[in-house]
């Protein structure tokens, strides 16, 4: 573990800090929080080409970039502070990686290159109504005979609506737990696939809900094999994510300092008030531990560290908590101003709140990392420790 | 690391280990070895070569401190305040002052404490009422200091005291060292909620200070006092890593070796229940998985939650001492620690409540975990307060990192005006 960034690592951060601040001001954003697809394509076919992110979660041998997992959080931690809108997160991070740590070379070869380059799109039909974030409450069945069909209801699939293949997260009919778990692909225009965009909480976020009636699929891998790969995709999404939350709360947290030593009250600023700088203090020090603990996870992932699923699930609980207390102290300590809707502030609060709940919120997390406590954490050290 | 910087780091190996063969033997006396060692410089190289060290800096400090740890040698003593007082007078201190107190501080036959906090100064230390006044050639001192860790013990103490009461209450004071064995000083212990006395209250009544016992000017106190605080400062943020683990595998026996574990067991002792008092995060997972307690969703979620802090806490500092290693810009990294141990404290707190439900009800050695349950219940109120409390931590944080608008003040004139506690 380094616990610092080489400078090669600080000088992309950046670049990327750079092209988000001149081509995705919050103008933008606002701009596409009422626009369908979500996202400007000239600056996603910029992103992609100039800066080569769309291939941020690939080897080189699939069209990727070869960063690592560092090089993505920084770029995730960037996004979340700007809030970019692209197809970053449900495209590459999320589908593209699931079908790279799943699908066969040849299904590989197939579908990853026009990812990495940000020609095509793909979405990841993971989470369930009324389901718990976790592969063993998938319920999308699928049966296997001269082809692959695939039946039942996904909802909350970010960017859904506009994706040009929808990668699914199903179980083989029968089948309980990991074992069954498979991932397929299927064509949104297929015969059976019925796609309804959903009004989000996040509208920067775009979600639809997908219907599967017997719909025809292609499986990716083996079938009923999927489960490890895809944990091993998701810790490595639920890091990018977290490190996109704490980018998120940081720019929460400057703002609100900022905000804070220019507004006037009692002929002061409130930033010279003790009751305000005490609650600045303890959100600087809630949102530094969760930079840590993003930062510590995407080191582990690089390093292929066995405990990898409970510092993913130690990072996004500490990144869900920290996110939504920046928020909420953002837009009390802005006042009446932070609760309007032409400060900005909402859009990084509404950000905060699906990003809690998105892959599992700070509580689920923390039952994750029960279940899988390192042994130098669950042991009793020798001699006495402080 | 460059080749040249490593080559040279070798030959310091390879110097300070030839030095310690000829010798090191452990049936030496702890103060003749000490002796020794700071006639050599290799006791505490990173101090001035003048002044019984090398003028080493950090790696090649390390590289020493390996050579001695491979061979399980003691070195000079380090326990206590010694080192603060001694880096005091090495940046403060007059020609007399270092020829007389800093071979012994080395050696171990001098103990210190510190006179610094009172009844009533607390947080606001530059507000001391203890008084200093000229008595021909000695200062004569009246007042009482609080939270004194050792002063039974000591044989000198660091004294801030205020001289001047006509002044801004921060140009009033100075810094002197005291003869903590005379009549006029009474020492009682000063008895914790936790039951334990690992501090004193110092009672000063025409207590005597030799006049060549000033550190630095009349006047100069508060200066000279934030050199030893920011040393102490600096030594709680700091690890000497690596030492003690390798040392721990040479057989230590020998002459020398009873005496060091005779000195350490007086000087530690007041700090036997400090690992209580930091929430003892080690043995949560442990007593959580054997008591079955881990089974209740309360207690996992709690002690998730305490799992998190503490390792982040741990990784934030991690991440300060990566950029100060690196001379990096300091982050807000680096003030952050204390406020998070007070957090970690307060969640360990809860989760070993959680953790023993009604046997959280018993103290002493009958109960869980021989008392040390009980201990950690008691004594993590400490962790906020002692050291700076997180109230002070947190305007530190603002004003300093944050860069938010100080306090107005309304301490800023002559001392003797300013409202103050009541002193009997």
């Amino acid at each position: 573990m380094q616990f610092h960034f080489s400078d090669e690592q600080e000088q992309f951060r950046m670049m990327v800090r750079r092209f988000f601040e001149r081509q995705c001001p919050t103008s933008a954003t606002r701009k596409l929080m009422d626009d369908e697809l979500g996202y400007e394509p000239a600056v996603w076919r910029r992103m992609s080409s100039e800066l080569g992110l769309a291939g941020v979660a690939l080897p080189e041998q699939f069209g990727g970039g070869a960063f690592g997992a560092v090089e993505e959080a920084i770029v995730a931690e960037e996004c979340g502070r700007s809030l970019a809108a692209s197809p970053l997160f449900a495209s590459s991070v999320l589908a593209a990686r699931c079908i790279h740590k799943v699908a066969s070379s040849a299904d590989c070869e197939r579908l990853l290159p026009a990812l990495a380059r940000g020609d095509r799109t793909a979405a990841l039909a993971l989470s369930e109504p009324n389901a718990e974030p976790s592969l063993s409450g998938i319920t999308c069945t699928l049966t296997v005979d001269q082809d692959a069909r695939l039946s039942g209801r996904k909802h909350a699939v970010i960017d859904g609506a506009n994706a040009d293949v929808i990668v699914v997260v199903a179980r083989l009919a029968g089948s309980t737990g990991d074992a069954g778990i498979t991932l397929v692909e299927v064509d949104p225009g297929a015969t059976g696939v019925t796609v309804s965009v959903q009004q989000p909480l996040d509208p920067t976020r775009k979600l639809a809900a997908i219907e599967f009636r017997d719909v025809q699929a292609r499986v990716l891998g083996e079938p009923g094999e999927a489960a490890s790969g895809l944990r091993r995709a998701l810790n490595q999404a639920l890091i990018a994510l977290s490190s996109e939350m704490v980018g998120g709360a940081s720019r929460l947290f400057e703002d609100t300092l900022e905000y804070t030593k220019l507004r006037m009250q009692f002929g002061r600023t409130i930033a010279s008030f003790q009751a305000i700088k005490h609650r600045m203090s303890e959100l600087l020090l809630s949102v530094e531990l969760a930079k840590s603990a993003a930062y510590f996870a995407a080191e582990a992932c690089a390093a292929d560290d066995p405990d990898l699923n409970y510092y993913a699930s130690l990072a996004k609980a500490a990144a869900s908590d920290a996110y939504m207390l920046a928020a909420t102290e953002a837009v009390q300590l802005h006042g009446g101003i932070g609760f309007t809707w032409d400060a900005d502030v909402h859009l990084w609060f509404k950000r905060a709140k699906s990003s809690e709940v998105l892959l599992g919120d700070a509580s689920w997390h923390r039952e994750r990392m029960i279940l899988n406590l390192p042994a130098e954490v669950s042991a009793r050290r020798a001699g006495q420790a402080e | 690391m460059t080749q040249e910087s490593s080559a040279s780091l070798s030959d310091i190996a390879a110097q300070a280990g030839a030095w310690l063969d000829g010798n090191w033997d452990p049936e030496l006396g702890l103060v003749e070895w000490r002796n020794k060692l700071v006639d050599s410089g290799w006791g505490m190289p990173e101090w001035p070569a003048q002044w019984y060290g090398r003028d080493f800096g950090a790696a090649e400090v390390r590289t020493v401190e390996q050579e001695f740890a491979r061979r399980g040698v003691v070195g000079v003593a380090r326990a206590g305040i010694r080192l603060l007082a001694a880096a005091t007078l090495l940046e403060h201190g007059s020609e007399e002052q270092k020829q007389q107190f800093l071979r012994r501080i080395l050696t171990g036959e001098d103990t210190w404490c510190q006179l610094f906090s009172e009844p009533g100064s607390g947080s606001d230390l530059a507000g001391s009422t203890t008084r200093a006044e000229r008595d021909g050639d000695h200062w004569s001192v009246n007042g009482q200091k609080v939270w004194t860790t050792s002063a039974q013990h000591a044989h000198w103490g660091l004294l801030v005291a205020r001289t001047d009461w006509e002044v801004p209450k921060h140009k009033g004071l100075s810094y002197f060292i005291i003869d903590m064995k005379q009549n006029g000083i009474d020492v009682q212990p000063l008895k914790q909620m936790n039951g334990h006395a690992s501090f004193n209250q110092v009672f000063l009544t025409n207590a005597l200070v030799r006049s060549e016992h000033l550190v630095g000017a009349v006047g100069d106190g508060w200066k000279v006092a934030m050199t030893t605080l920011s040393h102490e400062r600096r030594r709680a943020d700091g690890v000497r890593s690596g030492y003690a683990d390798i040392g721990l595998q040479v057989e230590k026996s020998g002459r020398i070796f009873d005496e060091e574990r005779d000195e350490l067991a007086t000087v530690m002792e007041p700090y036997s229940w400090y690992p209580q008092r930091a929430g003892r995060v080690d043995l949560a997972a442990p007593r959580a998985i054997e008591s079955g307690r881990i089974e209740e969703p309360a207690v996992r979620q709690e002690l998730a939650r305490l799992l998190t802090m503490s390792a982040s806490a741990e990784w934030t500092a991690r991440r300060a001492r990566a950029a100060q290693r690196l001379g990096k810009a300091q982050g807000p990294e680096g003030s952050l620690g204390k406020l998070a141990a007070s957090h970690v404290a307060r969640q360990a707190s809860r989760v070993h409540t959680l953790i023993a439900g009604s046997d959280a009800l018993f103290a002493g050695p009958q109960s869980v975990e021989d008392g040390i349950i009980a201990e950690i219940l008691l004594s993590t109120p400490a962790v906020s307060i002692a050291g700076g409390t997180d109230e002070i931590q947190r305007n530190i944080i603002a004003e300093r990192v944050l860069g938010m608008p100080k306090e107005a003040r309304v301490d800023g004139g002559p001392f003797r005006d300013v409202p103050r506690n009541p002193t009997n």
